[in-house]
């Protein structure tokens, strides 16, 4: 079989022929290495790309979400009039709560700045100061009555747009017309400023006012605790539940074609948009069952549907790595299949399950688009208190600010955002903690 | 007496059968464990069963039903003149009544005296409804704990019949996932199939133009809408496509530095980071595109007298790209590192470098795998909503231009569904129609991936 | 990774250019770690040319790791460190001027396991000579593959079907596709790491008749846990035992009156 080469001078040989090969080798070195030099920098820049990608956006977001953390303030002299608040010194609680403390929050602005008369200056100078100024002057007198008939400080919140006058977000060397503050209004600041009555402090409102059309006022406890009681609904439901189907399928089910049918079905539900689970959380939940819209409830039941293919995976997987050693001792000693499952095989895999359901739970605390589609979108000015109360969550709440307008939301969207990556990174971090724990190599 | 509550009581009924059953199995068997079948705990779990899972049930069924059960009481109890309106109408009527009874204010400006009425009249169904629940729950939990107890004795196998119980519930769970989806097919197919009573099918699929504003009155023009999904469907494959071409190459090149060459110090590193691109949530990542991309965009393209839209389909598209660069390059280096060891030194043992091994031995030999993560990978660009919804368009332009805004799928269904919409225009239909199309089209992506996949998987296993 | 030191040429073997029967490569006080794990301790060995130089000795005893520092493919491995002189037709090489893609054009490989690539049969044996760039046209590969296939055996049987899967072979022809692969590079030295464990013994003895033909053109390396094996085709053969090179002789005085009572031991199956 080993007849001669065709061609007796062909490159395939001994001696001469591995002598030519090996100097076409050679020659060819340089063009391959080059090559090989190119290949690899075309995965390092790959990578290169995506982490300045990651670092783009995270500071970004950072140095966007800054200056949300600090509000401008004024400190206001207010004079409590008896006669304004309660002419007929009853100090009834109803009274208090409905007397005009808009026009003694209005005085006390003019009294600022004596010299400011015509009607269009006064509302200019009035809109300097937020809204929330006037529900501050009201809780203050609500919180001790005896206040009233007083001349009392009281440091109220600035308006978003002079609160950006003061971050510098907005220029005072813009054209008047192209910024939304008047040159007055800057003159009028400067002076306060001057007087010492300006003051920036940490923002409080930010982490214990709900949302607000006023973005000074805007805060995130409302969306915040939306997105808890979403996530205690989606932990109750899918927990249980994909634990139940994990050990079903990974230690119970017999193989045939409907168990197969079941972990094709759980494969295929993992890569289903999650928009088309707020279809169904629409369809079947708000209009079917005509369960509340914008509840908690009902968006935990959606993302606990969407999480439970995460978590089965995951639950099934840290089953598997059990050993079968383990069943087989319990077994040996006469212990029934559930005993084995329930004293020796979950308690070896509850960490593996666990973190997979921190994962899964991120990913649901993270979602939008659904909660989108079950109304959890309104605009709530209230903080929920239970999976009943209307309420929206942290990412839509994200999405709002995001659509609105004013300038000062931008800076709010970037630390909410902050806020909601803050909480994803510590349950990352305990998911990651938790796997190095508890691993074990058998 | 809210649901809670309920369930409070329920789980507390639920301890006490519990001791019952441990203390009368052990006094039935004489205070000798040894005389039972069963330790005496499950005599404790057998009770426990029988008291839980009827007013389990009970409080479910109860809370899925009521508002539609009320509802309808509601309705027969008003009268007719109330009730001889338009579905749209009704349903603002009661919740008028509903909101009335809470003591909400209502959208009319006057009450009535047959509102007030209708709400006092609701106002009392609810009450009899949780006081009749409450009365049925206590009446099931404790019957169901009667009844077990009767039935304990040494000899009752409460083991088996505990562990046949537990079974059968996980049996119902695991049949969870196959209900989802099968409700999502079934509700999507049957809103689907009222649209299309409104609108032709396939002027629905090969429509070329789509403007679902439908006008508050007949006589206006475009009164019925014009419902053609082609531009959606231009619009999503554009961007997907925009997405795919970043995605691809730099996930697969990431997978392979990291997989063939990276160090393990710095793959320790940049794996990790790479996990976070894909732990970030949508809608930041929506921000970030209509707040730093778009306009980098749209000046760059100032600076070559290019009109580049602030809603480009390649800012979102790019944007999209950046977020599932992770699951190509996790999905891929997965692929790659089954390749067996063999090949590579097969192809190093004949004088070949690192690149030209895994240009032509690893990535031939991984071919399947890569093309199922790039099919994954595809089928999350198209059914991603928040990016697009906050970074791209709104009108449905068809056009092949990435520097122009297109609009897509799943953007259309947000905005066709959120704000106040009746139930049953063809605007809120279309959605589902819409969600259909989405539907099918990633499932059918999806299994083809994941047999590829597996079929790769085995191959090598 | 791999260290290389100086070739030390002191020792009674000299190092000469290589002949017809010249010596081809010889290693001088080769140590192999792996981490911490030392694998091979101070192997000296030279293996002449155009010769079948069998390496046996029981399972763990060092010889593949040896066969795998003759053409570097332990350099793939991290942890793995390779101390001491091994020179080819004099070079070092483990000398930094070398460079291992040539080094392992020259010395070619063929593994226990057979492991085509998952291309055409063609494709198989075309892909040395096209990464190398070793011809400039289409006739000319062809010509490689046809001569190639020839010397491996194989033509005759897979000539009607070149462009079909080399993973659709059975496991003899898979490894015969291996061996005309590495034969298609045109190398000096092959290397044969045990090229017949996972055959059968028709497809055994079909590779072993070939290596005994593929002698006149190349210098053949092998290394094989069958006693039987070497002794058929093998002229010289090495004893490994723990990491140590215990014994190298011809093969026929090797099986016939060892020196040494561990390979008399190992061939007699008293151990291995």
């Amino acid at each position: 079989m080993t007849d001669a080469a065709p061609n007796p001078n062909g490159a395939v040989g001994g001696g001469l022929a591995a002598r030519n090969a090996a100097e076409a080798v050679r020659r060819s070195l340089k063009r391959r290495y080059a090559a090989e030099r190119r290949f690899r920098m075309y995965g390092i820049l790959a990578v290169a790309f995506a982490v300045c990608m990651l670092g783009l956006l995270f500071t970004t977001i950072v140095s966007k979400a800054v200056p949300a953390f600090t509000q401008t303030m004024i400190n206001l002299e207010v004079t409590l009039h008896a006669q304004d608040i309660d002419p007929q010194g009853t100090r009834d609680r109803e009274t208090l709560a409905t007397a005009n403390y808009r026009s003694i929050v209005r005085r006390a602005v003019f009294d600022l700045f004596p010299d400011v008369t015509s009607r269009r200056d006064k509302r200019a100078l009035f809109d300097m100061i937020s809204p929330g100024a006037v529900f501050a002057v009201r809780d203050l007198v609500l919180a001790n009555p005896m206040l009233i008939g007083e001349r009392v400080t009281v440091r109220v919140p600035m308006s978003d747009d002079i609160d950006q006058l003061n971050k510098g977000a907005i220029r005072k060397d813009v054209p008047e017309a192209e910024r939304r503050v008047k040159d007055k209004q800057i003159a009028w600041f400067e002076r306060l400023e001057n007087r010492g009555a300006i003051e920036t402090v940490f923002n409080s409102t930010f982490f214990t006012a709900g949302d607000s059309r006023e973005p000074e006022l805007a805060g995130i406890r409302g969306a915040a605790m939306g997105s808890f009681f979403t996530m205690l609904v989606t932990l109750l439901v899918s927990f249980p539940l994909a634990v139940a189907a994990a050990i079903y399928l990974e230690e119970f089910a017999p193989v045939n074609k409907w168990t197969q049918t079941i972990e094709v079905n759980i494969n295929n539900l993992a890569a289903v948009p999650s928009i088309v689970f707020g279809l169904l959380g629409l369809a079947v939940f708000i209009n079917f069952l005509g369960m509340p819209r914008s509840a908690p409830v009902v968006g935990g039941l959606v993302l606990a549907l969407m999480t439970l293919p995460t978590i089965i995976i995951a639950a099934r997987s840290a089953l598997k790595s059990v050993p079968p050693s383990i069943r087989e001792a319990a077994y040996g000693l006469g212990a029934s299949p559930l005993q084995v499952i329930a004293h020796h095989v979950l308690p070896l895999a509850m960490p593996g399950i666990l973190t997979g359901t921190i994962i899964g739970m991120a990913q649901a605390l993270g979602e939008t688009a659904p909660l989108l589609m079950i109304g959890m979108v309104a605009f709530i000015v209230d903080v929920p208190h239970g999976a009943l109360d209307p309420a929206t969550v942290l990412p839509v709440q994200i999405y709002l600010w995001a659509d609105s307008p004013e300038r000062a939301f931008v800076e709010r969207t970037s630390a909410a955002i902050c806020v909601l990556l803050g909480f994803l990174i510590l349950m990352n971090v305990s998911a990651v903690l938790l796997r190095k724990r508890f691993e074990r190599k058998w | 007496m809210s649901f809670p509550v309920l369930f409070g009581v329920l789980a507390v009924l639920t301890l006490f059968g519990f001791f019952l059953g441990r203390s009368r199995a052990m006094a039935t068997a004489g205070g000798q464990i040894r005389n039972l079948h069963s330790l005496p705990n499950y005599y404790g779990y057998y009770i426990g069963l029988w008291c839980a899972v009827p007013g389990f049930l009970l409080l479910i069924g109860w809370m899925a039903l009521e508002t539609t059960v009320l509802d309808g009481m509601l309705v027969a109890h008003l009268p007719k003149r109330m009730t001889d309106v338009p579905g749209a109408e009704l349903s603002l009527l009661l919740n008028d009544i509903k909101n009335l009874a809470h003591g909400d204010v209502t959208s009319r400006q006057v009450v009535d005296a047959d509102l007030k009425d209708a709400a006092a009249f609701y106002g009392q169904l609810k009450v009899s409804s949780k006081m009749l629940l409450a009365a049925l729950l206590v009446v099931l939990a404790c019957g169901g704990i009667l009844i077990a107890r009767g039935r304990i004795a040494p000899e009752l196998r409460a083991r088996n019949s505990v562990e046949r119980a537990a079974m059968a519930i996980m049996i119902i769970c695991s049949t969870i996932a196959v209900l989802t989806t099968l409700g999502i097919i079934l509700s999507l197919l049957f809103e689907s199939l009222r649209f299309f009573e409104k609108v032709h099918p396939l002027d629905f699929v090969f429509g070329l133009e789509w403007s679902p504003q439908t006008a508050l009155r007949k006589d206006q023009v475009g009164a019925t809408g014009l419902f053609g999904a082609i531009p959606l469907l231009a619009g999503t494959l554009l961007i997907s496509f925009i997405a795919m071409c970043v995605a691809a190459p730099v996930g697969l090149m990431a997978a392979i530095y990291m997989s063939e060459y990276a160090p393990a110090r710095v793959r320790g590193t940049v794996k990790p980071l790479l996990e976070i691109l894909a732990g970030i949530p949508t809608v930041v990542y929506g921000f970030f595109a209509a707040l730093t991309v778009a306009p980098f965009f749209r000046d760059w393209g100032l600076e070559f007298g290019l009109t580049i839209s602030s809603e480009s389909a390649l800012a979102a598209g790019v944007v999209m790209g950046i977020m599932i660069i992770p699951f190509v390059s996790s999905l891929s280096d997965d692929v790659m590192s089954a390749v067996p060891q063999s090949l590579r030194e097969g192809s190093y043992g004949l004088g070949a470098t690192k690149s030209e091994t895994i240009k032509q031995v690893i990535l031939p030999a991984a071919l399947p795998g890569v093309v199922g993560s790039l099919l994954l990978a595809a089928s999350r660009a198209i059914g991603e909503t928040m990016i697009v919804v906050m970074a791209a368009g709104l009108a449905a332009n068809l056009t092949a231009n990435p520097f122009e805004a297109v609009t897509t799928v799943t953007v259309q269904i947000v905005t066709l569904l959120v704000g106040d919409q009746e139930f049953d225009s063809a605007k809120t239909l279309a959605a589902f129609a819409l969600g259909l199309i989405l539907f099918c089209v990633t499932l059918v992506l999806n299994i083809i991936a994941l047999t590829i996949v597996n079929k790769y998987r085995e191959q090598y296993d | 990774m791999n260290q290389s030191i100086p070739q030390e040429t002191s020792g009674d073997a000299p190092v000469t250019q290589s002949d017809a029967a010249g010596i081809k490569i010889a290693a001088r006080g080769v140590n192999v770690f792996y981490g911490e794990k030392q694998a091979l301790f101070d192997v000296d060995l030279d293996i002449n040319a155009n010769e079948v130089t069998s390496l046996i000795g029981p399972s763990g005893c060092g010889k593949s790791t040896f066969l795998r520092s003759l053409n570097r493919m332990n350099d793939i491995i991290d942890i793995c460190r390779v101390e001491g002189g091994i020179t080819l037709d004099g070079e070092d090489i483990y000398d930094n001027r070398i460079d291992v893609v040539h080094l392992r054009a020259r010395v070619g490989m063929v593994f226990q396991k057979p492991n085509p690539f998952p291309k055409s049969i063609y494709d198989n044996v075309a892909y040395g000579p096209r990464i190398h760039g070793l011809t400039n046209s289409k006739t000319e590969l062809d010509e490689i593959v046809h001569t190639a296939l020839q010397k491996a055996g194989l033509w005759n049987e897979v000539k009607d079907r070149l462009d079909q899967p080399g993973t659709g072979l059975s496991g003899g022809q898979q490894q015969r596709l291996c061996i005309a692969r590495a034969v298609a590079v045109s190398p000096e030295v092959i290397l044969m790491d045990e090229p017949c464990s996972a055959l059968d013994p028709i497809a055994t003895a079909k590779i072993e008749e070939l290596i005994d033909e593929l002698r006149d053109n190349f210098t053949i390396v092998i290394v094989t846990h069958s006693m039987q094996q070497a002794a058929r085709v093998s002229q010289r053969t090495a004893f490994f035992h723990l990491g140590y090179l215990v014994e190298v002789d011809d093969t026929e005085k090797m099986f016939t009156n060892p020196s040494d009572e561990r390979t008399q031991g190992y061939i007699t199956g008293r151990f291995g």
